[in-house]
């Protein structure tokens, strides 16, 4: 989706719980009108959103990890919780305020 | 068959409030023939196996049910998400704090209109204050908090009014949704399904508050389905994702569908485990999938989209559970709902609509 920037900061929506799932052996997030099973790239991005690493730095550890550019896959993902407002972003400070 | 991912639990059916559009049947379940706290962990660790990742914790009033923190931790200690659904009525300091440490997840907190006199006319109790004091205290303990408002004639042209209530609150969500005709609504009908000129005000005062609350607040607006072309993806299909245990512990695939019990026996979690109910039962067995279907949803293209609409309103409507959903334009049977909008947009406003019958009894005084 094209309009996650790099510099965001992506973290949970309060509501929002990233849990295992030990009947569907899969992570899922859990929200108050719905639950998404996540596969494993899934559950490896959203791991790393913590509302501190910005899309770029999720991107670039992962794209480490897996051996291969990421960025799309990143974005993608990021951008379908966003849509489903899962997922909220601390923008960079300056300039925004 | 897909697993379940969501069980409404209602724990009760007892209410402090009276609303003429009560999704619980008209037939009310008995307090002593209500589940226990164990039989509903027993019940909730058997969803949990199945698949069960939501639990919406219902009634009528679930505050009415003395050992609800407990039900609410144990709930969280089987990995549940939980959602309290409440009028309100009830929601202490001490016991909020308690369902906070207990785990509960998020707490949706029903208001019936924006104003005080409305909203207790309409709940046929009263509650505004108390619901508005809850909504606060929700927020102020850090639950995230949904703001649910059942619209219709009576309540819709408040809509301004509710969306500044809402936000007043800071409600996280908020669900504007039309009533559902089943059982009490479907009875009321006459006094609640609003007018086409209703609809197109609200629509644009609702994209508005969309777009400026956008990054605060998720707004839900649904329309009655009497106005839509299409049916709604009832349940996200029969059998599909979700069930309901009443608070005598039947099994049903929605909340509505406990009048099925003329045409399929109903199975309970006393006699039965939640497991092959939901597997085998006759009555998640009947509708499941297209293999019911017959014309117009049999060769429609629609159908894997809304899983033929709602058999509730088939039965009710039509009288015939293997009906396509009435509101279908496709249906043979469109010209039953038509004359339930054209009776509605006769009559021009809301006060000259016929009067409520209220949920168990005339409506009292307020005292």
């Amino acid at each position: 989706m094209s309009g996650i920037r790099p510099a965001a900061r992506p973290r949970f929506r309060p509501f929002v719980r990233l849990q295992w799932d030990p009947v569907r052996g899969k992570q899922v997030l859990l929200a108050p009108e719905g639950a998404l099973v996540l596969n494993e790239t899934g559950a490896a991005i959203a791991a790393l959103c913590n509302g501190e690493r910005s899309v770029a730095d999720i991107a670039e550890e992962l794209g480490r990890r897996y051996e291969r550019p990421v960025d799309q896959d990143v974005a993608t993902f990021l951008g379908r919780l966003a849509a489903r407002r899962l997922l909220e972003f601390a923008e960079e400070q300056a300039g925004n305020a | 068959m897909l697993d379940p991912v969501g069980l409404l639990a209602e724990l009760t059916h007892r209410c402090p409030l009276h609303c003429p559009y009560c999704s619980n049947p008209l037939a009310l379940v008995d307090v002593g023939d209500e589940l226990t706290r164990d039989e509903w962990v027993r019940v909730w660790s058997e969803a949990r196996a199945l698949g069960v990742l939501q639990l919406h914790l219902s009634g009528g009033e679930p505050l009415q049910r003395p050992d609800l923190t407990s039900l609410v931790g144990e709930a969280r200690s089987l990995g549940f998400y939980t959602n309290l659904i409440t009028s309100g009525i009830g929601l202490t300091p001490v016991l909020a704090e308690r369902l906070r440490a207990a785990g509960l997840d998020h707490v949706q907190i029903s208001l019936q209109a924006a104003d005080r006199e409305r909203s207790d006319r309409i709940a046929g109790t009263r509650s505004y204050d108390a619901k508005l004091a809850a909504a606060r205290l929700v927020k102020a303990l850090g639950f995230p908090l949904t703001l649910n408002v059942v619209l219709h004639r009576q309540n819709i042209d408040d809509i301004a009014a509710l969306l500044a209530v809402a936000e007043e609150l800071a409600a996280d969500r908020l669900e504007l949704a039309n009533t559902q005709y089943y059982g009490w609504a479907l009875r009321n009908r006459a006094a609640l399904l609003p007018t086409r000129a209703q609809l197109e005000r609200a629509e644009p005062l609702v994209q508005a508050a969309r777009e400026r609350l956008a990054e605060r607040m998720e707004i839900i607006y649904v329309v009655p389905d009497y106005y839509e072309d299409y049916p709604k993806p009832c349940m996200g299909g029969w059998g599909r994702r979700q069930l309901t245990v009443t608070p005598n512990g039947d099994v049903l695939p929605c909340p509505a569908a406990s009048q099925f019990g003329a045409t399929f026996p109903i199975d309970n979690v006393r006699r039965r485990p939640l497991d092959s109910i939901w597997r085998e039962s006759a009555l998640f067995d009947a509708f499941r999938g297209a293999a019911w279907m017959r014309e117009p949803c049999r060769s429609c293209p629609r159908r894997e989209v809304d899983f033929g609409g709602c058999r509730c309103q088939a039965l009710q409507v039509t009288g015939d559970a293997w009906a396509t959903d009435p509101v279908c334009r496709l249906s043979p049977q469109r010209a039953l709902i038509d004359a339930a909008v054209r009776t509605a947009n006769a009559a021009p406003a809301a006060d000259s609509a016929p009067a409520l019958a209220y949920r168990w009894s005339a409506p009292r005084a307020l005292d």
